[in-house]
């Protein structure tokens, strides 16, 4: 008989406070905006607050209320942006994509200063003394980059260099922060055009450590029709508001550092 | 019910056995929600309001449940389910009644949920106030008074150390120690402050 006792009070406690709060629920529920809920539905839900939020479901609220439009979600899909603006009864207008690119071309072909055996990782390799390849601007190829990338875009190659799978790249922007070197950057897909080397070094210090870097020899600001390329800092760099994708600098570029 | 008896519970718990840091209760919020003042003061005001409600339903379920069916010994699993019942309810009854409220406690009520320092002050009020041959009534207002101080020295603990954090994300702290860690080592640092009030006697 005395078992029952504990049984039988936690069990009606058990069903009380379960009947209890389901009715509870249902006279204090809270409408919330049915809309925000599919709204979700139709968002990546990878929450990688590429956005500026703090995951998908903020943004659907905030996408409700009118604060920002769907262009913030730089990672969901085509088909999804017209549903979404169905739901929300506005008009779709397509932008362009932005996919992540590499400012590197020299992975193993730049040789090591020093033999690193260290964690296998490009933030604590560039703790020591800027990394171990010999020029301290270049890619250190122990992929930080592919780990932090949700949606698994970049693999890293055997020339030691990540590779951007840009049908999977969604241009949330994981890669630019994660790498210590600062090499990636978003830029449109129409674009195709850019300079694989962040070198400041000048040409010919690069010309001695690297065989693919910029020499800042300035062959590729001639041959630009559209003014578009400049030499900064000894590497060439692409301004996208002039480049029309045309190639001549890709035509001229000695060290085939500009790459389309 | 003696003033003096008041008072010394009031200092027992906001200072000498604060719960934070003298028992080491509740201390995921405590690193948790300790970044911003003002989100370390909603969460004070939410576990003081908790720990008082949780100490009235849980010494009335022990006074008039567990002792005449005599099964004291299933008290934890008991409160476990009432503290989370009522925080469950609160919660609705908060958003519906008042959004401001729920927006500035709301979100931190599911976090007291199964908190281990509203827990702790129930057991606590149960073992000091109810021993056998105590006036239940009593004992039932001396809980209720208890775990108003434990709230209150929680909060205070939960307002030193964010307010101390807030300092410390300007400071130039190693890169290896930034963040948790130096909040582990700061924890530590007050805990020992707040042994020192160990030494009174009340």
């Amino acid at each position: 008989m005395e078992i029952l006792y504990p049984i039988i009070a936690l069990g009606s406690l058990g069903i009380l406070f379960g009947v209890g709060l389901s009715l509870a629920a249902k006279k204090f529920c809270v409408s919330s905006d049915p809309r925000i809920d599919k709204i979700q539905n139709n968002l990546p839900g990878a929450n990688c607050g590429a956005c500026g939020m703090g995951g998908c479901s903020s943004l659907a609220e905030a996408l409700t209320e009118g604060k920002c439009g769907i262009d913030k979600c730089t990672v969901v899909n085509e088909d999804n942006k017209i549903k979404i603006s169905q739901i929300l009864g506005i008009e779709f207008k397509k932008s362009a994509r932005k996919i992540a690119t590499l400012h590197c071309g020299a992975g193993v072909r730049v040789k090591n200063r020093y033999v690193y055996s260290g964690i296998e990782d490009c933030v604590a390799a560039n703790l020591v003394l800027g990394g171990q390849k010999s020029c301290i601007y270049g890619c250190l190829g122990f992929g930080t980059c592919a780990r932090v990338c949700p949606f698994g875009a970049i693999e890293i190659s055997e020339e030691g260099l990540p590779v951007i799978d840009k049908d999977k790249c969604r241009g949330c922007n994981k890669c630019v922060e994660a790498c210590p070197k600062k090499l990636f950057s978003l830029t449109l897909e129409t674009h195709n055009v850019s300079v694989a080397c962040s070198s400041k070094d000048v040409g010919k210090d690069t010309k001695s450590i690297c065989p693919v870097g910029c020499i800042a020899c300035g062959l590729c600001e001639k041959a630009c029709k559209f003014d578009a390329i400049h030499v900064v800092d000894n590497v060439a760099v692409i301004d996208y508001n002039k480049c029309t994708s045309c190639g001549e600098c890709v035509k001229v570029c000695p060290m085939k550092t500009i790459k389309s | 019910m003696e003033i003096s008896r008041i008072i010394s519970i009031a200092i027992s718990m906001v200072f000498i056995n604060n719960f934070i840091l003298s028992k080491f209760l509740g201390l995921c919020p405590f690193l948790g929600v300790s970044r911003r003042t003002q989100a370390a003061f909603s969460m004070g005001i939410a576990v003081i309001f908790v720990m008082v409600f949780s100490a009235l339903l849980t010494s009335l379920i022990y006074v008039f449940v567990l002792v005449p069916l005599n099964i004291v010994y299933l008290r934890t699993i008991f409160f476990i389910l009432i503290i989370a019942a009522f925080v469950q309810l609160i919660e609705m009854v908060i958003r519906k009644k008042s959004p401001a409220l729920y927006k500035a406690l709301g979100i931190y009520l599911p976090l007291i949920t199964t908190n281990c320092a509203v827990l702790g002050v129930a057991i606590l009020n149960i073992n000091e106030f109810f021993a056998p041959g105590t006036p239940v009534y009593a004992g039932i207002l001396y809980s209720i008074i208890q775990a108003f101080f434990a709230g209150i020295g929680f909060c205070v603990a939960l307002l030193l150390m964010s307010g101390i954090r807030e300092r410390l994300e300007f400071t130039d702290t190693p890169p290896s120690m930034k963040g948790i860690p130096v909040a582990f080592i700061v924890a530590a640092i007050m805990s020992l402050a707040f042994m020192g009030f160990s030494g009174f006697k009340l």
